[in-house]
């Protein structure tokens, strides 16, 4: 069974959101989802400075099977992309809830309608989302 | 749901990832690809490639058969045991599939067919068969477990009966021995020594469990994938199929078109040299950070366009690469379009790793 964190929120597309204490969000993608990807060998994270609007692919993540988008669970302002991600990607894979962090994100005014608690995200798991 | 090989219970217990694979349902992995990987290339792994069809065909008109029916020469086998690695043509010199032919008598040869083709190949093998009076006989009764690596004789020797041990040790690179109801070859899809063995399906669990207590890892699909492109073997249905040539398909090597033997597909083959445009299968190396998948478009400059059949991330090289069919002219570097990007890739020789080193400059 993979881990769902009770203090974060996610979206139906495997990200998850963290919100930390001065109001900005950090984003990675779940447990469950690189879990499915399998070991991730490249990560192509946004740069600071780049305007998103919800549900905007974001990211590129790669495993040794697939390459996938990472997309935004909120609008906003990239505020930084986790660098090491580019020599280590297999961090997302070791600690996808951690040190595996894709984005941190300046949330736009009222963005965060629509995403799910824990509880939801593991119905949504479940029922093969 | 898909056909299951006798250790489909082993790999669900395991916790293996499912998918289906010619119509049937196979391991991909059961944890790590990267470490399953580096089992092979570093210790010892192991692969249930019980999909694949072996293939019995006896009588005495055998070796005739397989002259007529393989684009290599079985003239070359002469002793018993001796492997050879063909592809089986249409008239038209399109790939039908690839296999490996084991001699064993002169009224008795193995083959071993790959799993989505299967049907396809027994149909065709007996249609030429049936007017010489040689028996074209599945296998299904074995299942097959490869055994790859550096340390993988040394693990399977004190597994084996009493009688297959000699014969096993005492193998050569290609060669086959029948032992009991068993058959334990020296060949393998990874680049690395080791065997592939047959047995009865209703040994194949405890043997699987005897290796795993030995300390050899089992490898899924995905593991096969990455260490036979790494090895630089074709996968049939990726690299080539039937609407190519061996000689587009950097199969020439396999195919002998010198003397006056008559195979299926030669005239077409023969027409394809003699116009020399053929295109051509190329080793990649992907230059930059990306990887390299099925389907890309190549871009060749002047030499025109082509596209890639089978791409991976290395473990070994920890880098991009891949095969190509690209236009007979492409050289030096070519570009690649990977997600809208076109990124610079080299044209290498392939193989890219053998027995855990790498064998092209990075």
């Amino acid at each position: 069974m993979s881990e769902i964190p009770s203090d974060l929120r996610y979206t139906k597309s495997h990200e998850w959101v963290r919100t930390l204490p001065d109001g900005s969000v950090e984003i990675g993608i779940t447990d469950h989802a690189q879990a499915a990807l399998g070991d991730l060998v490249f990560v192509e994270v946004p740069d600071a400075g780049r305007m998103l609007s919800a549900g905007d692919a974001c990211a590129v993540v790669e495993s040794v099977k697939a390459a996938s988008d990472v997309y935004s669970p909120l609008g906003g302002e990239v505020l930084a992309g986790n660098d090491q991600l580019a020599t280590q990607p297999e961090l997302i894979n070791s600690d996808p809830y951690g040190q595996g962090w894709i984005m941190r994100l300046k949330p736009a005014a009222g963005a965060a309608a629509g995403l799910m608690d824990s509880s939801a995200y593991a119905a949504a798991v479940a029922a093969g989302g | 749901m898909g056909r299951r090989t006798p250790l489909f219970d082993l790999h669900q217990a395991a916790g293996a990832r499912l998918v289906d694979f010619g119509g049937w349902d196979m391991p991909v992995g059961y944890g790590s690809q990267i470490e399953e990987h580096h089992a092979v290339r570093r210790d010892a792994g192991m692969f249930d490639v019980s999909h694949m069809c072996t293939v019995d065909l006896r009588g005495a008109g055998v070796r005739a058969l397989l002259l007529r029916l393989l684009a290599n020469d079985v003239s070359r086998l002469t002793v018993s045991g001796k492997a050879l690695y063909s592809c089986m043509l249409r008239p038209d010199g399109g790939v039908m599939d690839d296999l490996i032919a084991y001699f064993m008598d002169e009224k008795w040869f193995r083959l071993v067919v790959n799993a989505g083709t299967a049907d396809k190949d027994l149909a065709w093998i007996k249609e030429h068969a049936k007017p010489v009076g040689v028996a074209v006989v599945p296998r299904r009764d074995l299942a097959l477990i490869a055994v790859q690596g550096p340390q993988a004789r040394a693990r399977v020797a004190p597994l084996l009966s009493a009688d297959c041990r000699a014969p096993a040790a005492a193998l050569g690179a290609f060669f086959g021995a029948a032992c009991d109801e068993w058959f334990v070859a020296r060949t393998g899809y990874t680049g690395e020594d080791g065997y592939e063995i047959m047995l009865p399906a209703e040994a194949a669990a405890e043997f699987w469990n005897g290796l795993q207590a030995a300390a050899v890892v089992p490898c899924g699909l995905g593991a096969r994938d990455t260490l036979r492109l790494e090895a630089g073997m074709n996968l049939y249905g990726n690299d080539m199929d039937e609407t190519v040539t061996p000689l587009e398909s950097g199969l020439a090597w396999t195919v002998v078109l010198e003397g006056t033997r008559d195979f299926i597909g030669k005239a077409a083959l023969e027409a394809q040299r003699a116009a020399g445009n053929a295109r051509k299968l190329v080793g990649l190396l992907l230059q930059e950070r990306g990887v390299l998948r099925a389907h890309q478009a190549v871009y060749a400059g002047s030499a025109g366009t082509g596209e890639v059949t089978s791409g991976t991330f290395s473990p070994t090289l920890e880098r991009s690469i891949g095969l190509a069919r690209v236009p007979g002219a492409a050289a030096g570097t070519v570009e690649v379009d990977i997600r809208g990007k076109r990124l610079p890739a080299r044209i290498v020789k392939p193989p890219f790793v053998r027995n855990g080193r790498a064998l092209i400059e990075l």
